[in-house]
Protein backbone atom coordinates (compact mmCIF):
# COMPACT_ATOMS: atom_id res chain seq x y z
CA UNK A 1 0.00 0.00 0.00
CA UNK A 2 1.57 3.32 -0.79
CA UNK A 3 1.91 5.48 2.43
CA UNK A 4 0.56 8.60 2.85
CA UNK A 5 2.89 11.04 4.57
CA UNK A 6 1.35 15.00 5.66
CA UNK A 7 3.89 17.42 6.92
CA UNK A 8 2.14 19.93 8.99
CA UNK A 9 4.40 22.85 9.99
CA UNK A 10 2.12 25.24 12.16
CA UNK A 11 3.80 28.76 14.21
CA UNK A 12 1.16 31.06 15.27
CA UNK A 13 3.65 34.45 15.97
CA UNK A 14 2.98 36.87 18.82
CA UNK A 15 2.19 39.78 16.70
CA UNK A 16 2.06 40.65 12.78
CA UNK A 17 3.20 37.55 11.26
CA UNK A 18 1.56 34.09 10.78
CA UNK A 19 2.71 31.32 8.66
CA UNK A 20 2.66 27.82 8.39
CA UNK A 21 3.72 24.63 6.28
CA UNK A 22 1.59 21.80 4.99
CA UNK A 23 3.03 19.64 3.03
CA UNK A 24 1.27 16.49 1.38
CA UNK A 25 2.96 13.35 0.80
CA UNK A 26 1.71 9.89 -1.85
CA UNK A 27 4.65 7.26 -1.86
CA UNK A 28 8.01 8.84 -3.16
CA UNK A 29 5.00 12.13 -4.63
CA UNK A 30 4.99 15.37 -3.56
CA UNK A 31 0.99 15.65 -4.10
CA UNK A 32 0.10 19.51 -2.45
CA UNK A 33 2.31 22.37 -0.77
CA UNK A 34 1.16 24.65 1.17
CA UNK A 35 2.44 28.13 2.28
CA UNK A 36 0.38 30.10 4.35
CA UNK A 37 1.34 33.33 5.30
CA UNK A 38 -1.00 36.41 7.33
CA UNK A 39 0.05 39.83 5.30
CA UNK A 40 -0.51 42.64 7.39
CA UNK A 41 -0.40 45.02 4.83
CA UNK A 42 -4.22 44.23 3.90
CA UNK A 43 -4.95 46.00 7.16
CA UNK A 44 -2.93 49.05 6.01
CA UNK A 45 -4.68 49.94 3.00
CA UNK A 46 -7.73 50.27 4.74
CA UNK A 47 -5.89 52.27 7.39
CA UNK A 48 -5.13 54.71 4.70
CA UNK A 49 -8.08 55.27 3.40
CA UNK A 50 -9.44 58.73 4.17
CA UNK A 51 -6.25 59.86 5.39
CA UNK A 52 -4.47 62.57 4.25
CA UNK A 53 -1.82 62.10 1.22
CA UNK A 54 1.10 63.29 3.51
CA UNK A 55 0.52 60.69 6.23
CA UNK A 56 1.13 57.65 4.27
CA UNK A 57 5.32 57.40 4.28
CA UNK A 58 4.66 57.48 8.18
CA UNK A 59 1.43 55.22 8.21
CA UNK A 60 3.06 52.20 6.21
CA UNK A 61 6.51 52.83 7.60
CA UNK A 62 4.67 50.69 10.48
CA UNK A 63 4.29 47.91 8.19
CA UNK A 64 7.55 45.87 8.66
CA UNK A 65 9.89 46.66 11.34
CA UNK A 66 12.28 45.45 8.78
CA UNK A 67 12.29 47.24 5.50
CA UNK A 68 10.19 50.29 6.61
CA UNK A 69 12.30 52.77 4.36
CA UNK A 70 10.95 50.48 1.51
CA UNK A 71 7.38 50.91 2.28
CA UNK A 72 8.09 54.80 2.80
CA UNK A 73 10.07 54.67 -0.56
CA UNK A 74 6.96 53.29 -2.62
CA UNK A 75 4.26 55.44 -0.73
CA UNK A 76 6.44 58.42 -1.59
CA UNK A 77 7.28 58.10 -4.99
CA UNK A 78 3.33 56.61 -6.05
CA UNK A 79 2.05 59.88 -4.50
CA UNK A 80 4.48 62.21 -6.15
CA UNK A 81 3.16 60.67 -9.76
CA UNK A 82 -0.45 61.67 -8.77
CA UNK A 83 0.54 64.85 -7.95
CA UNK A 84 3.06 65.23 -11.29
CA UNK A 85 6.17 65.81 -8.87
CA UNK A 86 9.30 64.28 -10.05
CA UNK A 87 11.80 64.71 -7.04
CA UNK A 88 15.22 64.98 -8.78
CA UNK A 89 18.97 66.27 -7.99
CA UNK A 90 20.50 66.25 -4.39
CA UNK A 91 17.41 64.96 -2.86
CA UNK A 92 16.82 61.83 -4.80
CA UNK A 93 20.12 61.07 -4.19
CA UNK A 94 19.55 61.16 -0.67
CA UNK A 95 16.65 58.92 -0.60
CA UNK A 96 19.05 56.23 -2.54
CA UNK A 97 21.14 56.52 0.58
CA UNK A 98 18.87 55.83 2.86
CA UNK A 99 17.72 52.95 0.90
CA UNK A 100 21.40 51.71 1.42
CA UNK A 101 20.89 51.85 4.64
CA UNK A 102 17.88 49.63 4.54
CA UNK A 103 19.01 47.27 2.56
CA UNK A 104 22.75 46.45 4.69
CA UNK A 105 20.37 46.28 7.82
CA UNK A 106 17.81 43.74 6.43
CA UNK A 107 20.29 41.63 4.41
CA UNK A 108 22.79 41.44 7.16
CA UNK A 109 20.31 40.67 9.34
CA UNK A 110 19.13 37.48 7.03
CA UNK A 111 22.30 36.74 6.02
CA UNK A 112 24.03 36.19 9.78
CA UNK A 113 21.30 35.71 11.84
CA UNK A 114 18.49 33.67 10.11
CA UNK A 115 19.98 32.23 6.90
CA UNK A 116 23.55 31.42 7.92
CA UNK A 117 23.10 28.74 10.64
CA UNK A 118 20.88 26.56 8.18
CA UNK A 119 24.15 26.18 6.49
CA UNK A 120 26.30 25.86 9.42
CA UNK A 121 24.11 22.92 10.79
CA UNK A 122 23.53 25.08 14.03
CA UNK A 123 20.18 25.88 15.53
CA UNK A 124 20.46 30.00 15.43
CA UNK A 125 23.42 32.40 15.57
CA UNK A 126 23.74 32.07 19.12
CA UNK A 127 25.46 28.82 19.00
CA UNK A 128 27.87 30.41 15.56
CA UNK A 129 28.68 33.03 18.61
CA UNK A 130 29.81 30.14 21.12
CA UNK A 131 31.93 28.99 18.34
CA UNK A 132 33.04 31.85 16.17
CA UNK A 133 32.40 34.87 17.80
CA UNK A 134 34.50 36.96 15.73
CA UNK A 135 32.36 36.33 12.43
CA UNK A 136 29.11 37.43 14.52
CA UNK A 137 30.60 40.66 15.73
CA UNK A 138 31.64 41.44 11.76
CA UNK A 139 28.00 40.74 11.20
CA UNK A 140 26.69 43.02 14.35
CA UNK A 141 29.06 45.85 13.41
CA UNK A 142 28.12 45.65 9.41
CA UNK A 143 24.17 45.79 10.54
CA UNK A 144 25.40 49.03 13.00
CA UNK A 145 26.61 50.84 9.75
CA UNK A 146 23.25 50.43 7.99
CA UNK A 147 21.42 51.48 11.21
CA UNK A 148 23.59 54.60 10.82
CA UNK A 149 22.76 55.41 7.80
CA UNK A 150 18.78 54.96 8.38
CA UNK A 151 18.96 56.38 12.15
CA UNK A 152 20.67 59.44 10.37
CA UNK A 153 18.49 60.26 7.69
CA UNK A 154 15.21 58.44 8.43
CA UNK A 155 15.99 59.86 12.14
CA UNK A 156 15.38 56.79 13.94
CA UNK A 157 16.92 53.18 13.26
CA UNK A 158 13.49 51.82 13.31
CA UNK A 159 10.42 52.91 11.20
CA UNK A 160 12.06 56.28 10.58
CA UNK A 161 10.20 59.42 10.65
CA UNK A 162 11.92 61.75 8.45
CA UNK A 163 10.79 60.85 4.97
CA UNK A 164 8.02 62.92 3.72
CA UNK A 165 5.94 63.45 0.47
CA UNK A 166 8.91 65.53 -1.34
CA UNK A 167 11.64 64.94 0.37
CA UNK A 168 12.51 64.87 4.10
CA UNK A 169 11.58 67.24 7.18
CA UNK A 170 15.42 68.05 8.14
CA UNK A 171 18.63 67.30 6.58
CA UNK A 172 21.69 66.21 8.29
CA UNK A 173 24.65 68.46 9.39
CA UNK A 174 27.96 67.91 6.79
CA UNK A 175 29.55 67.07 10.13
CA UNK A 176 26.76 64.25 10.63
CA UNK A 177 27.54 63.13 6.93
CA UNK A 178 31.22 63.06 7.76
CA UNK A 179 30.66 60.77 10.57
CA UNK A 180 28.56 58.65 8.49
CA UNK A 181 31.07 58.08 5.90
CA UNK A 182 33.84 57.14 8.55
CA UNK A 183 32.04 54.34 9.82
CA UNK A 184 30.85 53.15 6.04
CA UNK A 185 34.52 52.96 5.56
CA UNK A 186 35.15 50.55 7.81
CA UNK A 187 32.33 48.31 6.63
CA UNK A 188 33.61 48.10 3.39
CA UNK A 189 35.77 45.43 4.72
CA UNK A 190 33.49 43.57 6.45
CA UNK A 191 31.03 43.54 3.54
CA UNK A 192 33.80 42.35 1.57
CA UNK A 193 34.88 39.37 4.35
CA UNK A 194 31.46 38.78 3.96
CA UNK A 195 31.39 37.70 0.69
CA UNK A 196 34.18 35.31 1.09
CA UNK A 197 32.30 33.54 3.88
CA UNK A 198 28.86 32.64 2.36
CA UNK A 199 30.42 32.08 -0.66
CA UNK A 200 32.23 29.21 0.96
CA UNK A 201 29.26 27.42 2.38
CA UNK A 202 27.87 24.24 0.70
CA UNK A 203 24.80 24.61 -1.87
CA UNK A 204 22.57 22.04 -2.50
CA UNK A 205 22.32 21.60 -6.44
CA UNK A 206 19.46 22.90 -6.95
CA UNK A 207 18.75 25.55 -10.04
CA UNK A 208 15.03 26.44 -10.76
CA UNK A 209 13.70 28.27 -14.88
CA UNK A 210 12.51 31.29 -12.72
CA UNK A 211 10.65 33.70 -14.27
CA UNK A 212 12.68 37.00 -12.61
CA UNK A 213 10.85 40.28 -12.60
CA UNK A 214 12.47 43.70 -10.79
CA UNK A 215 13.36 46.79 -12.12
CA UNK A 216 16.34 48.27 -14.42
CA UNK A 217 17.90 51.38 -14.31
CA UNK A 218 19.61 53.17 -17.37
CA UNK A 219 22.55 53.88 -15.21
CA UNK A 220 22.09 51.83 -11.32
CA UNK A 221 21.40 49.06 -9.76
CA UNK A 222 17.87 49.73 -8.52
CA UNK A 223 16.81 51.21 -5.59
CA UNK A 224 13.70 53.64 -6.31
CA UNK A 225 13.60 54.02 -10.42
CA UNK A 226 13.87 51.94 -13.03
CA UNK A 227 11.40 50.35 -15.43
CA UNK A 228 9.84 46.91 -14.23
CA UNK A 229 11.41 43.87 -16.60
CA UNK A 230 12.10 40.05 -16.60
CA UNK A 231 14.25 37.61 -18.01
CA UNK A 232 11.24 36.77 -20.61
CA UNK A 233 10.40 39.81 -22.65
CA UNK A 234 8.87 41.82 -19.84
CA UNK A 235 9.38 45.64 -20.09
CA UNK A 236 6.89 48.31 -18.89
CA UNK A 237 6.43 51.25 -16.74
CA UNK A 238 5.80 51.20 -13.35
CA UNK A 239 2.36 52.81 -13.84
CA UNK A 240 1.39 49.72 -16.35
CA UNK A 241 1.97 47.62 -13.64
CA UNK A 242 -1.95 46.21 -13.46
CA UNK A 243 -2.54 45.66 -16.92
CA UNK A 244 0.27 42.83 -16.63
CA UNK A 245 -0.01 42.07 -12.71
CA UNK A 246 -2.66 40.44 -11.09
CA UNK A 247 -3.61 39.37 -7.68
CA UNK A 248 -6.07 36.10 -6.70
CA UNK A 249 -7.36 34.57 -3.53
CA UNK A 250 -5.87 31.13 -2.58
CA UNK A 251 -8.08 29.39 -0.36
CA UNK A 252 -5.19 28.46 2.17
CA UNK A 253 -3.98 31.85 2.32
CA UNK A 254 -5.23 35.12 3.64
CA UNK A 255 -2.19 36.61 1.75
CA UNK A 256 -2.99 36.75 -1.87
CA UNK A 257 -1.22 35.38 -4.41
CA UNK A 258 0.39 37.57 -7.36
CA UNK A 259 0.70 36.22 -10.85
CA UNK A 260 1.73 37.66 -14.45
CA UNK A 261 -1.49 37.50 -16.26
CA UNK A 262 0.55 36.28 -19.28
CA UNK A 263 2.71 33.74 -17.53
CA UNK A 264 1.61 33.02 -14.43
CA UNK A 265 4.08 32.48 -11.18
CA UNK A 266 7.35 35.18 -11.17
CA UNK A 267 10.00 35.50 -8.64
CA UNK A 268 11.38 38.79 -6.70
CA UNK A 269 14.23 39.42 -4.85
CA UNK A 270 17.79 39.62 -4.93
CA UNK A 271 18.41 36.69 -7.72
CA UNK A 272 16.03 38.90 -9.71
CA UNK A 273 17.74 42.05 -9.47
CA UNK A 274 21.29 40.70 -9.61
CA UNK A 275 20.28 38.39 -13.13
CA UNK A 276 18.81 41.56 -14.46
CA UNK A 277 20.75 44.31 -13.45
CA UNK A 278 24.50 42.87 -12.55
CA UNK A 279 25.92 44.92 -15.35
CA UNK A 280 24.92 48.19 -13.48
CA UNK A 281 26.74 47.29 -10.07
CA UNK A 282 29.62 48.94 -9.41
CA UNK A 283 33.40 48.01 -9.57
CA UNK A 284 34.15 46.64 -6.28
CA UNK A 285 30.49 44.75 -6.21
CA UNK A 286 31.59 42.90 -9.52
CA UNK A 287 34.78 41.90 -8.51
CA UNK A 288 32.92 40.18 -5.17
CA UNK A 289 30.52 38.79 -7.30
CA UNK A 290 33.34 37.02 -9.53
CA UNK A 291 35.37 36.19 -6.85
CA UNK A 292 32.23 34.52 -5.30
CA UNK A 293 31.82 32.34 -8.44
CA UNK A 294 28.95 34.03 -9.38
CA UNK A 295 28.06 34.18 -13.24
CA UNK A 296 25.73 36.97 -14.72
CA UNK A 297 23.27 35.17 -13.52
CA UNK A 298 22.55 32.66 -10.53
CA UNK A 299 19.31 30.57 -10.82
CA UNK A 300 20.31 28.65 -7.07
CA UNK A 301 17.50 30.00 -4.75
CA UNK A 302 20.31 29.16 -1.67
CA UNK A 303 22.87 30.95 -3.30
CA UNK A 304 20.45 33.76 -2.07
CA UNK A 305 23.08 34.31 0.88
CA UNK A 306 25.82 35.02 -1.63
CA UNK A 307 23.97 37.63 -3.54
CA UNK A 308 22.52 38.77 -0.67
CA UNK A 309 25.99 39.65 0.34
CA UNK A 310 27.32 40.96 -3.43
CA UNK A 311 24.39 43.95 -2.38
CA UNK A 312 25.65 44.66 1.05
CA UNK A 313 28.88 45.34 -0.72
CA UNK A 314 27.10 46.98 -3.41
CA UNK A 315 25.04 49.68 -1.08
CA UNK A 316 27.85 49.80 1.28
CA UNK A 317 29.74 51.39 -1.59
CA UNK A 318 27.04 53.26 -3.35
CA UNK A 319 26.90 54.91 -0.12
CA UNK A 320 30.21 55.96 0.23
CA UNK A 321 30.23 57.64 -3.56
CA UNK A 322 27.11 59.47 -2.46
CA UNK A 323 29.12 60.64 0.81
CA UNK A 324 32.18 61.60 -0.93
CA UNK A 325 30.49 63.90 -3.80
CA UNK A 326 27.47 64.79 -1.71
CA UNK A 327 25.26 67.74 -2.71
CA UNK A 328 23.33 69.99 -0.46
CA UNK A 329 19.85 70.34 -1.32
CA UNK A 330 18.37 74.18 -1.70
CA UNK A 331 15.64 72.96 1.27
CA UNK A 332 14.69 69.65 2.96
CA UNK A 333 11.61 69.14 0.49
CA UNK A 334 9.48 70.37 -1.84
CA UNK A 335 6.65 71.54 -1.81
CA UNK A 336 3.56 68.76 -3.33
CA UNK A 337 0.12 69.95 -3.78
CA UNK A 338 -2.30 66.98 -4.36
CA UNK A 339 -4.80 67.04 -7.38
CA UNK A 340 -7.60 64.23 -8.09
CA UNK A 341 -5.44 61.39 -9.59
CA UNK A 342 -4.21 58.30 -9.36
CA UNK A 343 -0.49 57.33 -8.32
CA UNK A 344 1.68 54.17 -9.37
CA UNK A 345 4.85 52.86 -8.08
CA UNK A 346 7.31 50.78 -7.55
CA UNK A 347 11.08 50.13 -5.78
CA UNK A 348 13.05 47.47 -4.57
CA UNK A 349 12.90 46.58 -1.13
CA UNK A 350 15.53 43.96 0.52
CA UNK A 351 13.32 41.19 -0.51
CA UNK A 352 12.24 41.88 -3.84
CA UNK A 353 9.71 44.42 -6.10
CA UNK A 354 7.15 46.65 -3.97
CA UNK A 355 4.65 47.87 -5.50
CA UNK A 356 2.05 50.92 -4.01
CA UNK A 357 -0.89 52.47 -5.68
CA UNK A 358 -2.94 55.22 -4.61
CA UNK A 359 -5.76 57.27 -5.86
CA UNK A 360 -6.45 60.69 -3.78
CA UNK A 361 -9.34 62.96 -4.07
CA UNK A 362 -8.05 67.48 -4.87
CA UNK A 363 -7.95 67.68 -0.91
CA UNK A 364 -5.43 64.95 -0.81
CA UNK A 365 -7.15 62.26 0.90
CA UNK A 366 -6.74 59.12 0.02
CA UNK A 367 -9.83 57.42 -1.45
CA UNK A 368 -8.10 53.72 -2.08
CA UNK A 369 -4.47 52.15 -2.05
CA UNK A 370 -3.07 48.73 -2.87
CA UNK A 371 -0.10 47.38 -1.05
CA UNK A 372 1.40 44.74 -3.52
CA UNK A 373 4.81 43.23 -1.31
CA UNK A 374 7.31 41.04 -2.28
CA UNK A 375 5.45 38.29 -0.17
CA UNK A 376 2.47 38.05 -2.30
CA UNK A 377 4.33 38.09 -5.24
CA UNK A 378 6.83 35.11 -4.45
CA UNK A 379 4.46 32.65 -2.49
CA UNK A 380 3.84 30.52 -5.30
CA UNK A 381 7.46 30.30 -6.15
CA UNK A 382 7.88 29.52 -2.77
CA UNK A 383 5.60 26.33 -2.93
CA UNK A 384 6.87 25.34 -6.39
CA UNK A 385 10.60 25.19 -4.74
CA UNK A 386 9.19 23.37 -1.70
CA UNK A 387 7.67 21.03 -4.33
CA UNK A 388 10.32 20.38 -6.49
CA UNK A 389 13.17 20.65 -3.48
CA UNK A 390 12.01 18.02 -1.34
CA UNK A 391 10.60 15.15 -3.69
CA UNK A 392 13.84 13.69 -4.64
CA UNK A 393 14.33 14.05 -1.09
CA UNK A 394 11.35 12.46 0.71
CA UNK A 395 13.53 9.71 2.33
CA UNK A 396 15.37 11.57 4.73
CA UNK A 397 14.06 10.94 8.29
CA UNK A 398 11.45 13.88 9.50
CA UNK A 399 13.86 16.09 11.35
CA UNK A 400 15.80 16.59 8.54
CA UNK A 401 13.13 17.02 5.73
CA UNK A 402 11.45 19.71 8.25
CA UNK A 403 14.94 21.48 8.14
CA UNK A 404 15.69 21.58 4.42
CA UNK A 405 11.95 22.85 4.24
CA UNK A 406 12.70 25.61 6.68
CA UNK A 407 15.76 26.70 4.54
CA UNK A 408 13.84 26.12 1.12
CA UNK A 409 11.44 28.80 2.49
CA UNK A 410 14.02 31.29 4.05
CA UNK A 411 15.99 31.36 1.11
CA UNK A 412 13.28 34.28 0.20
CA UNK A 413 13.19 36.92 2.74
CA UNK A 414 13.49 37.80 6.25
CA UNK A 415 9.58 38.65 6.61
CA UNK A 416 9.12 34.97 5.39
CA UNK A 417 11.38 34.17 7.93
CA UNK A 418 9.65 35.68 10.46
CA UNK A 419 6.77 33.09 9.91
CA UNK A 420 8.68 30.13 9.98
CA UNK A 421 11.01 30.80 12.91
CA UNK A 422 10.00 28.95 15.58
CA UNK A 423 8.47 25.93 14.02
CA UNK A 424 7.22 22.34 14.89
CA UNK A 425 6.85 19.30 12.74
CA UNK A 426 3.84 17.50 12.98
CA UNK A 427 3.59 14.46 10.65
CA UNK A 428 0.68 12.43 9.88
CA UNK A 429 0.64 8.99 8.51
CA UNK A 430 -2.12 7.46 7.13
CA UNK B 1 29.57 54.85 35.24
CA UNK B 2 26.81 52.26 35.92
CA UNK B 3 23.54 52.71 34.96
CA UNK B 4 19.68 51.73 36.17
CA UNK B 5 17.87 50.99 33.14
CA UNK B 6 13.82 49.67 32.77
CA UNK B 7 13.02 48.71 29.00
CA UNK B 8 9.76 48.08 27.86
CA UNK B 9 9.48 46.10 25.05
CA UNK B 10 6.38 45.50 23.03
CA UNK B 11 3.97 47.02 19.99
CA UNK B 12 1.61 49.58 22.30
CA UNK B 13 -0.97 49.26 19.57
CA UNK B 14 -1.59 45.46 19.81
CA UNK B 15 -3.04 44.65 22.59
CA UNK B 16 -1.13 42.88 25.66
CA UNK B 17 2.00 43.35 23.13
CA UNK B 18 1.32 46.78 25.07
CA UNK B 19 2.49 45.72 28.78
CA UNK B 20 6.11 46.82 28.32
CA UNK B 21 5.18 50.15 26.86
CA UNK B 22 2.82 49.92 29.77
CA UNK B 23 4.26 49.24 32.24
CA UNK B 24 7.38 51.99 31.57
CA UNK B 25 3.95 54.88 31.18
CA UNK B 26 3.24 53.63 35.04
CA UNK B 27 6.60 54.18 36.39
CA UNK B 28 6.77 57.48 34.41
CA UNK B 29 4.24 58.87 36.46
CA UNK B 30 6.47 58.69 39.20
CA UNK B 31 9.91 57.57 38.25
CA UNK B 32 12.18 55.70 40.61
CA UNK B 33 15.03 57.84 41.65
CA UNK B 34 18.17 57.08 39.40
CA UNK B 35 16.27 54.97 37.12
CA UNK B 36 16.30 55.39 32.89
CA UNK B 37 12.88 54.13 31.61
CA UNK B 38 12.77 53.48 27.44
CA UNK B 39 10.80 51.17 25.26
CA UNK B 40 11.54 49.09 22.54
CA UNK B 41 10.23 47.45 19.71
CA UNK B 42 11.25 45.92 16.58
CA UNK B 43 14.43 44.95 16.28
CA UNK B 44 15.35 43.06 19.34
CA UNK B 45 18.88 43.11 17.78
CA UNK B 46 19.10 46.46 18.98
CA UNK B 47 18.92 45.77 22.78
CA UNK B 48 22.75 44.98 22.73
CA UNK B 49 23.35 48.22 21.84
CA UNK B 50 21.38 49.31 24.66
CA UNK B 51 23.34 48.66 27.53
CA UNK B 52 27.29 48.97 29.36
CA UNK B 53 28.50 45.91 30.85
CA UNK B 54 28.66 47.23 33.77
CA UNK B 55 24.99 48.66 34.03
CA UNK B 56 21.78 47.54 35.88
CA UNK B 57 18.96 46.36 33.43
CA UNK B 58 15.50 45.42 33.50
CA UNK B 59 13.45 44.10 30.99
CA UNK B 60 9.24 43.94 30.44
CA UNK B 61 7.86 42.11 27.68
CA UNK B 62 4.57 40.38 27.13
CA UNK B 63 4.81 36.07 26.75
CA UNK B 64 2.68 34.30 24.27
CA UNK B 65 -0.64 32.79 25.12
CA UNK B 66 -0.03 29.59 27.99
CA UNK B 67 -2.14 28.29 30.98
CA UNK B 68 -2.27 31.40 32.96
CA UNK B 69 -3.30 35.08 31.64
CA UNK B 70 -1.41 37.57 33.21
CA UNK B 71 0.45 35.67 35.80
CA UNK B 72 4.06 37.12 36.12
CA UNK B 73 7.24 35.65 35.97
CA UNK B 74 10.79 37.08 36.85
CA UNK B 75 13.81 35.73 35.20
CA UNK B 76 17.39 36.44 35.81
CA UNK B 77 18.75 36.59 32.62
CA UNK B 78 22.55 37.31 34.03
CA UNK B 79 22.48 33.80 35.39
CA UNK B 80 20.07 31.79 33.76
CA UNK B 81 20.41 30.61 30.32
CA UNK B 82 17.21 31.55 28.73
CA UNK B 83 17.16 29.12 25.75
CA UNK B 84 13.90 27.01 27.55
CA UNK B 85 11.62 30.22 27.11
CA UNK B 86 13.05 30.89 23.54
CA UNK B 87 8.86 29.51 22.70
CA UNK B 88 7.26 31.77 24.70
CA UNK B 89 9.21 34.94 23.59
CA UNK B 90 8.64 33.99 20.41
CA UNK B 91 8.09 37.10 18.16
CA UNK B 92 6.94 37.85 14.93
CA UNK B 93 9.99 40.08 14.20
CA UNK B 94 13.11 38.44 13.06
CA UNK B 95 14.85 38.00 16.12
CA UNK B 96 13.44 37.45 19.62
CA UNK B 97 14.29 38.90 22.90
CA UNK B 98 15.55 35.46 24.17
CA UNK B 99 17.83 34.93 21.23
CA UNK B 100 18.93 38.18 21.81
CA UNK B 101 19.93 38.43 25.21
CA UNK B 102 21.83 34.54 24.89
CA UNK B 103 23.84 36.59 21.69
CA UNK B 104 24.72 38.85 23.71
CA UNK B 105 25.95 36.02 26.44
CA UNK B 106 27.87 34.35 23.90
CA UNK B 107 29.43 37.52 23.10
CA UNK B 108 30.09 38.59 26.74
CA UNK B 109 28.21 41.91 26.18
CA UNK B 110 25.35 41.31 29.06
CA UNK B 111 25.06 44.02 31.49
CA UNK B 112 26.26 43.18 35.39
CA UNK B 113 22.81 42.75 36.45
CA UNK B 114 19.56 41.48 33.69
CA UNK B 115 16.30 41.17 34.91
CA UNK B 116 13.50 40.13 32.57
CA UNK B 117 10.05 40.67 33.57
CA UNK B 118 7.17 39.24 32.03
CA UNK B 119 3.29 38.41 31.75
CA UNK B 120 1.28 35.92 29.63
CA UNK B 121 -0.90 37.54 26.83
CA UNK B 122 -4.34 36.79 25.93
CA UNK B 123 -5.07 38.51 23.00
CA UNK B 124 -2.27 40.82 20.36
CA UNK B 125 -4.93 42.13 18.08
CA UNK B 126 -4.34 45.47 16.20
CA UNK B 127 -5.83 48.06 18.47
CA UNK B 128 -7.46 45.72 21.29
CA UNK B 129 -7.05 46.87 25.03
CA UNK B 130 -4.94 45.43 27.61
CA UNK B 131 -6.78 41.97 28.85
CA UNK B 132 -7.91 42.65 32.56
CA UNK B 133 -5.45 40.09 33.98
CA UNK B 134 -2.84 41.86 31.96
CA UNK B 135 -3.56 45.31 33.02
CA UNK B 136 -3.29 43.59 36.91
CA UNK B 137 0.30 42.36 35.97
CA UNK B 138 1.06 45.72 34.57
CA UNK B 139 0.76 46.67 38.03
CA UNK B 140 2.19 44.10 39.93
CA UNK B 141 5.54 44.66 37.48
CA UNK B 142 5.70 48.21 38.54
CA UNK B 143 5.10 47.33 41.97
CA UNK B 144 7.94 44.76 41.66
CA UNK B 145 10.36 47.38 39.51
CA UNK B 146 10.14 49.90 42.13
CA UNK B 147 11.08 47.53 44.94
CA UNK B 148 14.03 46.33 42.80
CA UNK B 149 15.22 50.23 41.50
CA UNK B 150 15.51 50.56 45.53
CA UNK B 151 17.76 47.65 46.12
CA UNK B 152 19.91 48.40 43.81
CA UNK B 153 20.38 51.92 44.35
CA UNK B 154 20.86 50.57 48.27
CA UNK B 155 23.87 48.33 47.09
CA UNK B 156 25.47 50.89 44.70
Amino acid sequence: MTERRRIKVDYMARVEGEGALDIAIEGDRVTDVKLKIFEPPRFFEAFLQGRHFTEAPDITARICGICPVAYQMSAVHALEHACGVRISGPLRTLRRLLYCGEWIESHVLHIYMLHAPDFLGVHNVVEIAQSQPAIVERGLRLKKAGNAIVALLGGREIHPINVRVGGFYKIPSRAEFKALAATLEAAREDALATVAWVSGFDFPDFTRDYELVALRHPDEYPFNEGRIVSNRGLDIEQADYHDHFEESHVEHSTALHCRLRARGHYHVGPLARFALNHDRLGALAREAAASAGLGADCRNPFQSIVVRSIEVVEAVDEALRILSNLEFPDTPYVAVEPRAATGLAATEAPRGLLHHTYRINADGLIEHAQIIPPTSQNQASIEDDLGAFIAPRLDLDEAALQWQCEQAVRNYDPCISCSTHFLKLNVTRQ
Amino acid sequence: MSTLKIIGIGNPDRGDDALGPAVIATLATDPPAAAELATVSGDMLALLEQWQSDDAVFLVDALAPGQAPGQVVRLDAGRDVLAQELANFASSHAFNLAEAIELGRALGRLPATLVVYGAEGVSFEPGAALNPAVSAAVAEIARRLREDCRVCTKRH
